[in-house]
């Protein structure tokens, strides 16, 4: 335990910067996927179509195993944050798109009609009806598309480096203490990013929209929300 | 003369490239994907290895399944049970794997029972959240009609919750097994089982057909999977198509 303390203390220059850069590589990831899978999510439920498109594309990426992916571009990029990219991106792209679509979707129908019975544009539907009534989903599923990238972003190590995972994977310098305190860094990362996108979705939340209960209490870090909205989609579809 | 034949050879030994006791010239200049190789090697080199990892899946799965189904049955009859145990597993969740099977090895030792207690960790937030979620979202209306048909509490557990609860309990599973084959792969960092060995094995000697061969291996590994649950799921509950079908 002391080791531990003693570790942080030494090192504490070399966390911060490892850190900072873990942050870097996990925005990086996350701002691409969210360029990729929000536009197709959030077209896919406004035209209430291509479920079919948006549910398998999500289904493939989520069978993808990162280290997989991470050796098989490493092969045609060599080294380079390249390859770590490509394999945080492809775990954000699931839980975005399935969220951004399940969200647009299951906008009250009502809703929708009243809007263009008002004769509102479809664009004005889109920015005005839809998305304010779907943010609070669609953060949920940024949030673990977050929490999941922060917490795979250390295999970055193994194709070029950079961020804790240096420290995680070298063990012979660090030791095992090392790598305990840069997964400790690498968790309080994870849950500190859940908490802030919790706050966000709250702030995004139309006042006077009444949340499902599942997604007022703070679902815990990692959890797969997108699973739980898939389930209740479904579920709802079967009634 | 003989000087000459004997430095002949020398000037030409280049940097040595194993060759894995075929050359072709695919394998002498490492291209991207030597298929020839791969075809040649599949059986003593990759076979086993997707037998590896089949294996340590199936154990992760099969003991995370019984925890979180004890666990969600718990927290279904006793609702303050649920925070603990999913705050719990989302701690375990957010722990990297490559981190996770590292600080296992001086608890556990290097070998199979360490990965399996990573992997087992892993499989229970989404299994148990799952499980837990298809239970609650039976309607109250049929477990009222069961009560009215005067079934007991286990009846109605055993007759009418689980067999509405299993597409979410699938869906659950098809994650799960996703993940963890996913996973698994890293487990070869600390011992060398399953398509990971290959590929941290060739990482780090640069043969890149052999990396690439076992990415693509786990890749169609865990599309399989995911297929054969979807499969599995329409066979063990066919009333939730046909209802899908006919609304």
């Amino acid at each position: 335990m002391s080791d531990l303390l003693n570790f942080f203390a030494d090192n504490t220059q070399l966390l911060l910067e490892k850190t900072l850069a873990h942050l870097g590589i996990s925005a990086i990831a996350m701002v691409v996927a969210l360029a990729l899978a929000m536009p197709l999510g959030v077209y896919l439920g406004h035209r209430h179509a291509g479920s079919f498109l948006a549910i398998n594309i999500s289904n493939v990426f989520r069978a993808l195993p990162s280290l997989a992916l991470i050796a098989i571009s490493l092969a045609f990029f060599g080294l380079s944050r390249l390859n770590v990219e490509i394999a945080l991106v492809a775990l954000a792209v699931p839980p975005i798109l399935t969220n951004a679509y399940t969200a647009v979707d299951g906008v009250d129908p009502d809703a929708v009609e009243a809007a263009r019975g008002m004769g509102m544009t479809e664009r004005q539907v889109l920015t005005g009806i839809e998305l304010p009534l779907s943010w609070p989903l669609i953060f949920a599923g940024i949030r673990t598309a977050a929490v999941y990238v922060v917490a795979t972003a250390p295999l970055a190590a193994i194709a070029g480096g950079g961020g804790l995972g240096d420290i995680i994977l070298n063990q012979p310098t660090y030791g095992l203490v090392g790598v305990i305190a840069a997964t400790i860094v690498v968790v309080v990362l994870a849950f500190a990013v859940d908490i802030l996108f919790a706050l966000v979705q709250r702030a995004v939340t139309p006042r006077g929209l009444h949340m499902p209960a599942e997604l007022v209490t703070i679902v815990p870090a990692g959890t797969d929300t997108a699973v739980v909205a898939k389930d209740a989609a479904a579920t709802a579809e079967h009634v | 003369m003989t000087a000459l034949a004997v430095a002949a050879p020398l000037a030409q030994s280049g940097p040595v490239i194993p060759n894995f006791g075929r050359g072709d010239d695919c394998i002498r200049n490492n291209g991207k994907f030597c298929a020839q190789w791969f075809i040649d090697n599949f059986n003593a080199r990759f076979l086993p290895r997707v037998g590896e990892h089949i294996k340590m899946t199936a154990i992760a799965i099969v003991i995370g399944f019984f925890i979180a189904f004890a666990a969600a049955l718990i927290a279904h009859r006793h609702r303050r049970f649920e925070l603990p145990f999913a705050n719990v597993a989302s701690l375990f969740y957010t722990i990297p794997s490559i981190a996770f099977f590292q600080i296992m090895v001086p608890i556990t030792g290097i070998g199979l029972l360490s990965i399996e207690i990573a992997l087992v960790s892993y499989t229970l937030l989404i299994l148990f959240r799952n499980i837990l979620t298809g239970l609650r979202e039976v309607p109250g209306e049929v477990k009222e009609a069961a009560e009215g048909m005067g079934l007991t509490r286990r009846q109605i557990l055993l007759r009418v919750e689980l067999p509405l609860a299993v597409p979410a309990i699938m869906a659950g599973l098809r994650v799960a097994t996703v993940t963890t084959i996913s996973l698994a792969t890293v487990a070869a960092f600390i011992t060398p089982l399953g398509l990971g060995a290959p590929i941290f094995n060739a990482i780090q000697s640069g043969a890149n057909t052999e990396f690439v061969a076992a990415s693509m291996l786990a890749i169609a590994l865990a599309l399989f999977a995911d297929m054969f649950i979807v499969l599995a799921q329409r066979f063990v509950s066919p009333w939730a198509r046909a209802r899908r079908g006919s609304s």
